[in-house]
């Protein structure tokens, strides 16, 4: 099957700053697919260059196996959805919703029609008389969104889309969103700097970062065995706890602790083991333990968070984040307590620096 | 709620006072020039009972009216070429980079900054060696006259509307054109559909300025002036040199309400364009 989208070996420079650099990637058809990073990552640009709005510097790039690296935007059948939405504001939603269908020529009778499906999709029927500055922004949001989509483009394309809603607002949407993806079946590529999103709404995630793309996967890879410390450090809390691979089953810390660890890293490579807080537990300070999965240390600081508390723990070199879900009838410790902190050996990943 | 101080005691009243010494000071002289236009008496200053005579000489008048027919033509041409033209160099300077750019730019705002006479003196002596040159390669005989002056005017107002309307394409989303184009539009019919509408405020500020500023130009105007051509301000200017008669505030008044017109209408045009 030909993907939806191939990338191969972009890059894209403005002037001597490389922002997308040697990327390649397949997002496949009917894919909700996430591309995440920190601001000046290459997400965006990566964003613009499909949508044809900017155009690479090196490499092919193409839709359902057609070349379109220097084609212009117009020319393809991908549409956007802009950060802050860009709605025309002289112009009605009806009008707003309508104009891609007017440019390509399609008569009046039919874009009218296909624009106020569309409308009733978003859930905005009734409203097709206002401009874009008397609606709220939930609102303008799903015109930008009705404006795309009524269009059938091959592929969605989502620059931070939810950026601009406030937090309730914002959840609502993503699953509306993910439904509407469903519904429509296209794939739909978004752009995000917020993790939690990311994970949330995609099939896959792509994450970037310095224009470089780290890794490739679904939200469970990416948050069980990220590719590498950044990934595992931008996605979810973790601790990292720095050392050197002894053997496939052995990581040595900085300290010279020795901890169980699978990978299949060479001997002597340095590498994080990352230790997500939900991922470790907390008890009484014992000698029973396992000590190639836990560690002694003592309470430190004490964050409640209404669903779960998180203990900082002070160990004598580190320290480590814990967290427990605040069910009835868990044991509570006092700041200065001494604990041990435990995992199972195989809910940690190893990733390299 | 505000959390403006409110000035209290003799401080808002001073405030008020200044308010009316503004207002007048502004509209006493506008107010004096209407009231004497109807006034029964050569003098221009003294009341002699109503009168519309004055108005009256300056539709019998074929010299004034010939110049208020001047003055129209020659407005209407400079508006429309100076509105393409400042449009056209706002939307390259405030679109695309190219090289010279910021040297283009300061050269803009030029006839902004140099004094009238300056322009004035410059341009005639442009149209003198233009027209010799000219002379001289095609044995055109050529005189000032309607396109000296309308061709000096444009000069000037270029940079005006070039201002205008670039500020209102530096507000504009650049978001817009791209989702137009995004949207299958081609360039220009994402300007037509887009920056346009979006522009037109200004387009329509800028064309508004320029009329009034060629209606009302006196110093260039009599610098390239030629026979048969001549605008009403320097028609005016030219009647006070003779004697001041009340023929001066009808004109005057004439003017007034012409250019008060324009405003009104623009204010009406922008209203219809908001409100949908």
């Amino acid at each position: 099957m030909t993907a939806a989208v191939e990338l191969k070996a972009i890059t894209k420079k403005f002037g001597d700053v490389v922002a997308v650099d040697n990327v390649d990637l397949a997002i496949e058809d009917g894919e909700f697919f996430a591309m995440l990073g920190p601001s000046g990552c290459g997400k965006t640009t990566t964003l613009r260059m499909i949508a044809g709005l900017e155009f690479p510097t090196q490499g092919s790039l193409s839709i359902f196996g057609e070349e379109v690296g220097t084609l212009a935007p117009n020319k393809r059948s991908v549409n956007t959805v802009f950060q802050n939405y860009a709605l025309f504001p002289h112009l009605t939603v009806l009008e707003n919703v309508g104009f891609g269908l007017k440019m390509q020529g399609v008569d009046k009778s039919e874009t009218r029609s296909r624009s106020m499906e569309m409308i009733e999709l978003v859930q905005l029927e009734g409203l097709e008389d206002r401009k874009p500055s008397q609606m709220s922004g939930g609102q303008q949001q799903r015109v930008a969104l009705a404006r795309a989509l009524v269009n059938q483009p091959k592929v969605l394309l989502l620059d931070e889309p939810l950026g601009a809603l406030d937090q309730k607002l914002r959840q609502e949407m993503q699953l509306e969103l993910k439904k509407l993806q469903r519904d429509v079946g296209i794939s739909f590529v978004f752009v995000t700097h917020d993790q939690e999103e990311a994970l949330t709404m995609s099939d896959r995630i792509a994450v970037m970062h310095e224009g470089k793309l780290l890794q490739v996967a679904t939200p469970e890879e990416i948050y069980e065995t990220p590719a590498n410390r950044f990934v595992a450090d931008f996605i979810g809390r973790t601790n990292l706890l720095e050392g050197t691979v002894s053997d496939s089953e052995t990581v040595i810390l900085t300290n010279g602790t020795p901890i169980r660890a699978h990978s299949n890293f060479a001997a002597g490579t340095r590498v994080s083991i990352s230790i997500r807080p939900e991922r470790a537990k907390i008890s009484q300070q014992n000698e029973d333990g396992n000590p190639l999965s836990s560690v002694n240390g003592t309470v430190e600081t004490i964050t409640y968070l209404g669903n779960a508390r998180v203990y900082g723990v002070k160990f004598t070199w580190m320290s480590l984040e814990v967290r427990e879900e605040n069910r009835p009838g868990i044991e509570l410790y006092e700041p200065g307590t001494p604990i041990t902190v435990s995992w199972d050996h195989d809910a940690i990943s190893v990733v390299a620096d | 709620m505000s959390t403006a101080v409110e000035p209290r005691g003799w401080a808002k009243a001073a405030l008020h006072v200044n308010g009316w010494l503004v207002y007048i000071f502004f509209y006493a002289p506008i107010a004096l020039l209407v009231l004497f236009s109807f006034s029964d008496n050569r003098n221009v200053g003294i009341w002699g009972g109503f009168t519309l005579d004055w108005y009256q000489d300056f539709f019998d008048s074929s010299n004034a009216r010939g110049a208020l027919s001047n003055s129209v033509k020659i407005a209407i041409v400079v508006t429309i070429i100076s509105v393409i033209l400042g449009t056209m160099s706002a939307l390259a300077l405030e679109r695309f980079t190219f090289r010279g750019k910021k040297v283009f730019d300061a050269l803009l705002y030029l006839p902004i900054i140099i004094p009238d006479v300056t322009m004035a003196v410059m341009l005639l002596l442009f149209f003198g060696e233009f027209f010799d040159l000219l002379d001289m390669l095609f044995g055109l005989q050529l005189r000032k006259g309607f396109w000296s002056i309308t061709i000096s005017h444009i000069a000037f107002n270029i940079s005006f509307v070039s201002v205008i309307v670039r500020a209102r394409l530096s507000g504009m989303n650049t978001n817009l054109e791209e989702a137009a184009v995004d949207l299958y539009a081609s360039r220009w019919k994402a300007f037509r559909h887009v920056t346009f509408p979006q522009i037109v405020p200004g387009i329509a500020g800028g064309a508004l300025l320029a009329m009034t500023l060629s209606l009302d130009d006196v110093v260039i105007t009599q610098f390239v002036t030629g026979p048969g051509w001549t605008t009403l301000p320097v028609y005016v200017f030219g009647l006070i040199r003779k004697g001041v008669t009340p023929l001066i505030n009808s004109i005057s008044v004439i003017m007034l309400l012409a250019s008060m017109l324009l405003v009104v209408l623009s204010l009406f045009a922008e209203r219809a364009r908001r409100g949908g």
